[in-house]
Formats: structure tokens, sequence, C-alpha cells
């Protein structure tokens, strides 16, 4: 039985325009110890699928309407407001996108590490300051006896991530959900960091989502990827797989964007033209229809399912008609993607990090990692 | 391997640096001592101070009972006196700042006064801060109806006259054993506490609504904190500094309200010694003796300057984009 099991979730708010449908109707799995991401651009409803995952919607006006999270066996859906506090903090961490903003300024770290440890281990004071104490060493803060009882703002950006990392290892627990976790963070810390985050996975059998819109980022990490769209997964594979045989023209988009500094490059980077729909009307056929260079008439008609691909392996799946064996469909199924692509030196550099995923590298991606896409909203 | 080692050590170096070089300092701290440093906020502090410690010592420092018109012997003591320093022929040695017009002498009745004005600057306002906390607190979390019911009932409190609203529970309860409590004291404690919460209330409403939109109340919502650890832990410490700024404003705004009550006639009961009573009654006398008159009123303007000087002073130094 995988760790966490979500079903159908639909996440939807209720706002005076209209009904946003942020998560419409999402399944996945991820299994003990299993790192997964969730990969797409800005507003396509993978933060929102974290915070559902922890009933950490704010309601009004957002309401999770439909669906299941199986989570250890126990429905997060249907636990009472005392048992979802139980849970977070302690089985499902998350670490959040901006260390800036996401620490108490009045509080020192060690009060906001230990909060957990308190609550939840019921540890006393002492105690937690010592496993506060470990935990800072764990995350590679140096002499961190002396830095417990500073205050946020001493610390640098990279080093309070590496506090919030500490925060959601406190308890020990067995799903971290990581929220764009190096996006505020400048390219070498980022390096250290998916590093430091890499390294954890591995010593503790923590399963980790990790959510981002760096495709290099994840590239690394994951055992598999998912890609969202408009609230929706719409290509699913394990991450050699997906870098190998990508078959949804909106991961092609996503994997033409990735930036390169190297002299190689003489093209422009490639966006993906437009932006993503608007989630209260989204068009009625494929969701990226009205961005896609490969679309037909049966794709403004009717929404196609997420499922298998005739030439791929058995669980890569795809929501689109270019790769269905159905009438009018499957004319993506044979075409060649790199040409598609362009330039795929990126490609041979990512999958040299993917091919050190299994082989438990000692040391990775920091050197190799793609540049900083972060000022490049929408990739 | 020289290149290998060399920038280690030089790393751990500046680690080492960094941590001494450092003192560890909370934000209160490093406001406390923005604090010291505005000489104006000091000054104040040091008046404030002086003025507790004669609260707290009056009885010791009275040289007289300040309700008592009689000297040692039980003979009329004389009334309006003047202050040694004023020179005139009314002059009498053992009244220091003279007597008033029922021969009680003045600085015994100034240094009483003192002890009423502090406890009426201080209480009311706790009142009032425990108050406007909670109403401020819960209506700016939960919002919603709570909100809605909080509010409108602070917005009727806020239209009312705050004036017309202390002379008519004094006009009500005066004269009733609830009036009586503590010289009239309570009655004054519970009037100013009324009219004034919604102030505190609105205050606090505004930084929760503000603040609770913050990530870090996030983050410690997904460590699984209660709305009651969120709002005392995370809320509060962050919101408590412009706080700290209405009460250092509040205080002296409290004590001239007494005076004021006082000085018409509907504040503390005589005999009982307060600023605004002692103008109240110095006034009748105003034409042949100012010093009744004067002498308290520039203790009421001394101590109001001094809770001014702090409060400018803590609203420079609690300021977060203030630095060093």
């Amino acid at each position: 039985m995988p760790l966490l099991e979500v079903k159908d979730l639909q996440t939807r708010f209720f706002t005076r325009d209209g009904v946003v449908r942020a998560v419409d109707g999402v399944t996945f799995e991820v299994g003990a110890g299993e790192t997964l991401g969730l990969v797409g651009e800005s507003g396509c409803g993978k933060s929102v699928t974290a915070l559902s995952l922890m009933r950490l919607i704010p309601q009004p006006p957002g309401k999770i309407t439909n669906g299941q999270i199986m989570f250890d066996g126990a429905d997060v859906l249907k636990m009472d407001d005392d048992e979802v506090r139980g849970i977070r903090g302690n089985n499902i961490a998350m670490i959040f996108q901006d260390p800036m903003t996401s620490l108490n300024p009045v509080l020192t770290i060690s009060r906001q590490i230990s909060e957990a440890l308190e609550l939840h281990l019921k540890m006393d004071r002492s105690e937690a300051r010592n496993r506060t104490v470990e935990l800072l060493e764990l995350v590679g803060i140096p002499s961190a006896k002396k830095r417990l009882d500073d205050y946020p703002h001493q610390f640098s950006g990279g080093m309070r991530q590496r506090v919030m990392i500490a925060m959601a290892l406190s308890c020990n627990p067995k799903l971290i959900l990581a929220d764009e976790p190096t996006t505020a963070l400048d390219v070498t810390i980022q390096a250290q960091i998916l590093d430091l985050l890499k390294n954890l996975a591995r010593e503790f059998r923590t399963a980790f989502i990790l959510i981002t819109h760096d495709l290099g980022v994840v590239a690394g990490m994951t055992q598999r990827i998912h890609v969202m769209y408009a609230g929706r997964i719409v290509e699913k594979a394990d991450t050699g797989e997906l870098f190998a045989n990508p078959k949804m023209p909106y991961t092609w988009g996503l994997l033409r964007s990735i930036p390169r500094l190297d002299e190689h490059r003489k093209e422009r980077l490639v966006p993906i033209e437009g932006l993503p729909p608007d989630l209260i009307s989204p068009p009625p056929g494929c969701k990226f229809e009205p961005r896609c260079q490969y679309r037909r008439d049966i794709c403004r008609e009717k929404e196609p399912e997420l499922t298998g691909i005739p030439n791929a392996k058995p669980d890569h799946e795809a929501r689109c008609w270019g790769t269905q064996s159905v009438s009018g469909g499957g004319w993506l199924v044979d075409l060649d993607w790199r040409h598609e692509i362009g330039d795929t030196a990126v490609l041979e550099e990512i999958k040299q990090e993917v091919a050190q995923v299994p082989a438990e590298a000692a040391r990775a991606t920091s050197a190799d990692l793609p540049p900083d896409v972060t000022q490049k909203e929408g990739i | 391997m020289a290149t290998v080692t060399r920038p280690l050590t030089t790393q751990q170096r500046a680690v080492d640096l960094n941590v001494l070089a450092r003192r560890q300092r909370s934000l209160w701290m490093d406001a406390w001592y923005r604090l010291v440093r505005n000489k104006a906020a000091m000054a104040g502090l040091g008046v404030i101070v002086l003025f507790g410690l004669i609260a707290i010592f009056a009885p010791f420092l009275a040289p007289y009972d300040p309700t008592y018109p009689f000297t040692a012997d039980g003979k009329q003591a004389p009334v309006l006196a003047d202050p040694i320093w004023a020179g005139t022929q009314f002059v009498d040695a053992r009244y220091l700042f003279g007597t008033d017009n029922l021969g009680r002498d003045i600085l015994s009745r100034l240094i009483y006064s003192a002890r009423v004005s502090l406890i009426v600057g201080v209480i009311p306002v706790s009142i009032i801060f425990v108050v406007g906390v909670t109403v401020g607190v819960l209506a700016g979390y939960f919002g919603g109806w709570v909100d809605q019911v909080l509010m409108r009932i602070t917005d009727v409190i806020y239209a009312f006259p705050d004036l017309l609203f202390l002379l008519i529970i004094q006009a009500t309860l005066r004269n009733t054993a609830f009036g009586d409590l503590g010289g009239g004291l309570v009655l004054i404690f519970v009037g100013l506490a009324i009219v004034n919460w919604v102030g505190m209330a609105r205050l606090w409403r505004g930084q929760i609504l503000s603040l609770k939109e913050k990530e870090f109340v996030e983050a410690a919502r997904a460590i699984g904190a209660s709305s009651a650890r969120i709002m005392s832990r995370h809320l509060f410490p962050n919101a408590l500094a412009p706080a700290l700024v209405a009460v250092s404003f509040g205080i002296p705004g409290a004590m001239l309200a007494e005076a004021g009550l006082s000085f018409l006639g509907i504040g503390v009961k005589p005999p009982m010694a307060t600023w605004g009573v002692m103008i109240n009654e110095g006034f009748l006398v105003f034409s042949t003796s100012p010093w009744p008159v004067m002498l308290p009123a520039f203790c009421i303007a001394i101590v109001m300057l001094s809770f001014t000087f702090l409060g400018d002073g803590l609203r420079d130094a609690l300021d977060p984009r203030m630095k060093i």
C-alpha cells in the first residue's frame, strides 16, 4: 500500500467572479521513501494540491469539494480538526517557498523549531533544545549551539531555508511537501539546498513531494514526475522515462524553456506562447489546446483522459489526443520529439543527472544544475 | 592539496569570527538600546519613575496628613498660606508649598495625589489592554460573524460621546454602593475602561488582519499549531510593539480624564486628594491665591509631558524600519 493515495482531488475557490477550479480531479500516489516531482508553471495548481493534502486551504473562499486523501490508511478529508493538527508537522511536514517570510520574526530559531517537538512529541524545553541542536547540525548550520538564540533576521536566506528544513524534519515525518524550496534562493544556495534535501531523503527514507516549475531541479532528485497544467495532471512518468521519452506537447514546452548559460546555445529561449487558461471558465476540450502548436479539431471538442501511450512504458501516461490510439487521435505517437525541442544539449545534461539518482552518487548535481530560472515566471 | 585545505580553514575561521563578533540580542533588547539613546525619552522615564517612587512612599514623604486641616496641637492651620519662595507676608515656614483654603498642606496633598494619578493611569489602561487585545485579536483572527458582532459593538461604543457617557454613569451610580468603592475610584476605572477599550480593540484587529496573512502563520499551521497557539504565540508578540506605544499614550490620557472629571466635580470623592480635585477646589480662591491651582496643574503638565516623551521614544525605538 502506498503511503499517500490521492484520488480525484478537487479544490475550488468560491470567489465573487466565479468558481475557480484550482485543482480539478488530481489522482496520484506516493510510496514510502519515494520522491515525487510535481511540475508545472505558476498557477497550475501545484501549491494548492500540496496545501490540500494538509487541509491548509483557507476556507472560505477555498474548499475541497471532492476526492479522497488516504494517508497511512486514513482519509485526511474525513478527519476532525484535532486529528488533522496531529498529522500536520508530525506525519506530514511542509517546507515553504520563501524562507524570508516563513519564520516568525519575533521568536528565536530554537523556539520555532522546538514548537513542533513540544506539540507532537511532548518534549520539555531542554529536551527540545537538545534535539534542535541536532537538527540544526543535521541541516548544516555551523556552530549550531551558538546560533540557537539568534533571531531569523540574523540568518541569511540559505540558512533560513535550512532552518525551515530542520523544522520540517523535527518530528521525523513520513512525508515532506517541499513547495518550491529553492525558488527564493540564489543559484549556489539552490544547489546546496537541493543536495541537502536529496541526502536527507536518502538517509531518513522520508517521502518527498517536490513542487517546482523547474524541470532541472526535479531531474536529479525524483523517482517519478507528474506534470500539472490548469489543475490537472497532464503527464505522469518515471523521471528517466519522462526525460527520455516525453509525450505531451506541454512537457516539450517546459523542456524547451530551460535556459543554459554556456556558449553552445545559439538560439533564443523558446517560451510557451500565451498564458494558462482562466480556471473559472476553462476551455471545454484539452486545457492546453489554445497554446498547443500540434492541436487538431478533436482537441477543442473533448478533453482527453490521462491514459497509457502506445510506444512508451506502461506506467507512462499522458492527457493528450495526439498520443492516444482513438479515431482522430494519435498523430504525435510517432513524432520524433527531439526535433521539436531543438537544442537537446540541456536534455543530455539532465539525463546525466537522472542517471545519478539510483546510483546513489555521493556528490551529485550541484555543479551541473541548470542556472537560475527564478526570474522567469511562466517558463 | 593546499588548494583544498586553504579555503576550508578560511571558511571555518569566517564562521567563528562571525559568531564571536556579534552580540546576541533580541528585538526587544535592540529596541531598549534605541530607547536608552533617546535623551527626551529617558528624561521622561526618569520623571515617571520619580513620580512612581513618590506615589509608593507617599506616607513617608508627606510631612502632614493630606486631609487634616489642623496643626499638631489641634488648632486650625493657617489657610491659604503662600509657598515659602513667594516671599509674601502670608508665608508660613511650616508649610513648604503653603496651604489650601481649608488649611491642608499642599505638598502633602500633591504627594498623595501622585498615588491616585498613578493608579488611575495604570488600572484602567490595564483593563483596556486586556479587553482590547481579546476583542481585537478574536475579531481579526476569526473574521466572519465573530468580527461582525464584535466590531459592531465596538462601533456603537466608539460613536457614543465619551464625556456624556462618563457623566451619565457618574450621575446614576455615584451615590450607590458601587460608586463608593475606593472613594469613587472604581467607578472611574470602569467608566474610563468602557469608553476607551474600543480604540485598543481596533488597533489590534487591524494588526492581526495584516499579520494573519503572513507566511509564518501558515507555517505555524503547517506544523499543527492550534488557533489559540497561533494567536498567543505567533500573532500577539508581533503586534505588541504598536500596542505598547498606544498604552504609553493611554496612561496620561486616563490621568488627564480623571483630573478633568474631578475638576468637574464628578471624579473621586472628597476628601481624597487628586490633582484634579485640588484644581477644582483651588479654583474658588484663584483670584486671592493662584498657588492651589498652579501647583497641581504644574504636576499634571510635567507628568503628561514625560509620558509623551516616553511614548514618542518608544514609537521610534520599536519601529522595525529603524536600524541602529
